[in-house]
């Protein structure tokens, strides 16, 4: 099947695309799932930054 | 050098400058410079990631590889993309994005030192990087410097060497992660171009998908050509070689170098890559994770899967023209894609090639640079309360060492090791896999994992990947020379039947993984890391 040599070769050759659309349908599937950077996160950067400015202003 | 190459490559070097130019005026403060603001858009993540995994060697080394062994090398394809992809983004990546930002880590040595709040876990990973990635990033350099060489005429080997490290060097060095994530997402694009001009060549030339592959087949079986064919393979069908299109016999010589060092080696070597760990830190959420799979999966089968695929069917090509096999009329395997573009393409795609392989060197390099700079600069020399000018002009000074110790090593390794390209990929991926895996693994999922049993599995990885390379593993211990000078032969195993064809990663991760969990069972509860900290890390993981 497909000219192939042996089974195994079949195999990982139809793997080899198998994989890559698990890949493109996961991503569809989850496209607009998995939470969004949440409030406490923005906020926590937020802090962190201001705390970097606040080293800086060293100067 | 025609016209058209030359204004092609100048484009591209004046797209790369612009691309330098835009990372530098938006690069604010160190988490844009390290980590391009946490806010990188999926798709650019996706390609940034794809094209730092792939490099020249990747395409041109292991596509001559499949030259040699055949479509055996597709199962290393199935790895990057299951492996590689689905796996480190689904389940690695997550994790590491919430870690790092818990943690507010900005390279991968600070997140396993800070999760395991240990400075010499950061220390012991950043000096990894910066004494062995240059090694892997020397090996890229010369990979890209010999394509230029050949593919310019007038221009020596030295000439394309630096002309190749001082470009990516001065958009790396002004730009920082902005820039790396902006010019891998471009050069990205040029590779997949690049690789579907080339797939659906081959396969229209040849007649289509399924008689390409049976002729293929028939050119080992056939009697029409068996005989010739065998005659250019003997040797090799004395380890265990049955054709491009059927696997090795099982556990030959062939056999365990394709799985264990091709396949296994580099497969699970990619998943605790430091450079490539750091990207899933430079998006705002796991959404966007999500949504980077899609392309990151597609983007390797197209780059290792033709890849493999092309480099087998070339025998095809040179045995029906040529009468020989596409290694012998090469003259290696590390020839046989640029001898295959130009003997059979037509002159057209050559500058398409030129700059697809040129960027898959460039995007892996920039960001080995990125990498190394950052470990030199923020883990090693740098302190996490250091005002953020100060931070980046030591991060600059790093890189700067970085890429003039990476500059030295490639001018100095294809003297010394034959096969340079592939022994300095595999050193660095059997390193990292062997030293970091079980650690990271465990930073990311197991909440009770104490810093001893960390280290100590990081050490032991270590040293055995370390001392197999040099003593048992002939490919490496042949070129390290260490085995030779102590005990007048090349391997301590060069009489056995298996164990010197045997990849370090194998033994060495066992090692480790096997440290890592007696070390835990051994020591006390009372080592397991306060509460608060896991809380603090683990905070939003589910």
């Amino acid at each position: 099947m497909l000219g192939m040599g042996d089974a195994q070769i079949l195999a990982v050759y139809i793997l080899c695309i198998l994989s890559s659309l698990l890949c493109i349908v996961y991503g569809i599937l989850k496209w607009n799932k998995g939470e969004d950077a949440s409030p406490q996160e923005i906020a926590k950067e937020i802090d962190w930054e201001k705390k970097e400015l606040e080293i800086d202003d060293l100067d | 050098m025609t016209l058209t190459t030359t204004i092609v490559i100048v484009v591209y070097i004046g797209v790369l400058a612009f691309l330098g130019y835009l990372g530098y005026i938006k690069t604010k403060n160190t988490q844009d410079y390290y980590l391009a603001g946490r806010k990188a858009n999926p798709i650019i993540m996706a390609l940034s990631y794809g094209s730092t995994f792939i490099s020249t060697s990747a395409i041109v080394g292991f596509g001559g590889t499949a030259g040699v062994f055949g479509f055996s090398l597709l199962w290393l394809t199935f790895l990057n993309i299951f492996l590689g992809i689905f796996i480190a983004f689904v389940f690695f990546g997550k994790r590491t994005r919430r870690i790092g930002l818990n943690t507010q880590s900005h390279t991968f040595a600070e997140l396993l030192g800070k999760r395991y709040d240990s400075k010499l876990i950061r220390k012991f990973v950043a000096v990894v990087i910066f004494l062995f990635m240059p090694i892997y990033a020397a090996a890229v350099m010369i990979g890209g410097a010999k394509f230029l060489e050949a593919g310019f005429q007038n221009l020596d080997y030295n000439t394309a060497l630096f002309i190749f490290a001082a470009i990516v060097a001065a958009y790396v060095f002004f730009g920082g992660m902005k820039t790396v994530m902006y010019s891998d997402a471009l050069q990205g694009t040029l590779m997949l171009v690049g690789m579907s001009i080339l797939l659906v060549f081959v396969y229209a030339k040849l007649g289509g998908v399924t008689t390409a592959h049976q002729k293929l087949t028939d050119l080992f079986n056939s009697a029409a050509t068996r005989e010739a064919v065998a005659a250019q393979t003997e040797k090799f069908r004395a380890g265990g070689f049955q054709g491009w299109t059927s696997m090795p016999v099982f556990l030959s010589a062939n056999w365990l170098t394709v799985v264990t060092s091709i396949v296994l080696g580099v497969g699970i070597g990619v998943l605790a890559q430091p450079q490539l760990a750091v990207r899933f830190m430079t998006v705002k959420s796991d959404r966007e994770i999500n949504r980077a799979v899609p392309t990151g999966g597609f983007f390797i089968l197209m780059m290792t899967g033709v890849a493999f695929t092309v480099g087998a069917l070339t025998n095809v090509f040179f045995f029906e023209k040529y009468g020989q096999i596409s290694a012998v009329y090469a003259g290696g395997a590390d020839s046989v894609i640029p001898k295959f573009i130009e003997s059979f393409l037509p002159g057209w795609f050559f500058p398409i090639f030129l700059i697809a392989l040129l960027s898959a060197g460039m995007s892996t390099m920039s960001s080995q640079f990125h990498t190394i700079g950052t470990a030199i600069g923020r883990d090693l020399l740098g302190k996490d309360d250091m005002d953020q000018k100060k931070a980046m002009l030591i991060t600059r000074i790093g890189m700067i060492i970085a890429i003039v110790y990476t500059i030295i090593l490639a001018y100095a390794l294809p003297k010394i090791w034959s096969d340079s390209i592939a022994i300095s990929t595999g050193l660095f991926m059997g390193l990292c896999a062997a030293a970091f895996l079980p650690m990271y693994v465990g930073a990311l999922y197991l909440k009770k994992l104490t810093k001893t049993a960390a280290v100590s599995g990081m050490i032991a990885g270590f040293s055995t990947s370390l001392l197999w390379m040099m003593f048992i593993h002939t490919k490496e211990s042949t070129a390290m020379k260490i085995c030779k000078l102590l005990f007048g032969k090349v391997s301590l195993a060069e009489t056995s039947k298996y164990t010197q064809f045997v990849d370090p990663i194998i033994i060495a991760l066992s090692i480790s993984i096997i440290v890592t969990i007696v070390v835990q069972l051994i020591v006390s509860k009372k080592k397991q890391l306060p509460k608060e900290h896991i809380d603090k890390c683990f905070e939003g993981v589910k």
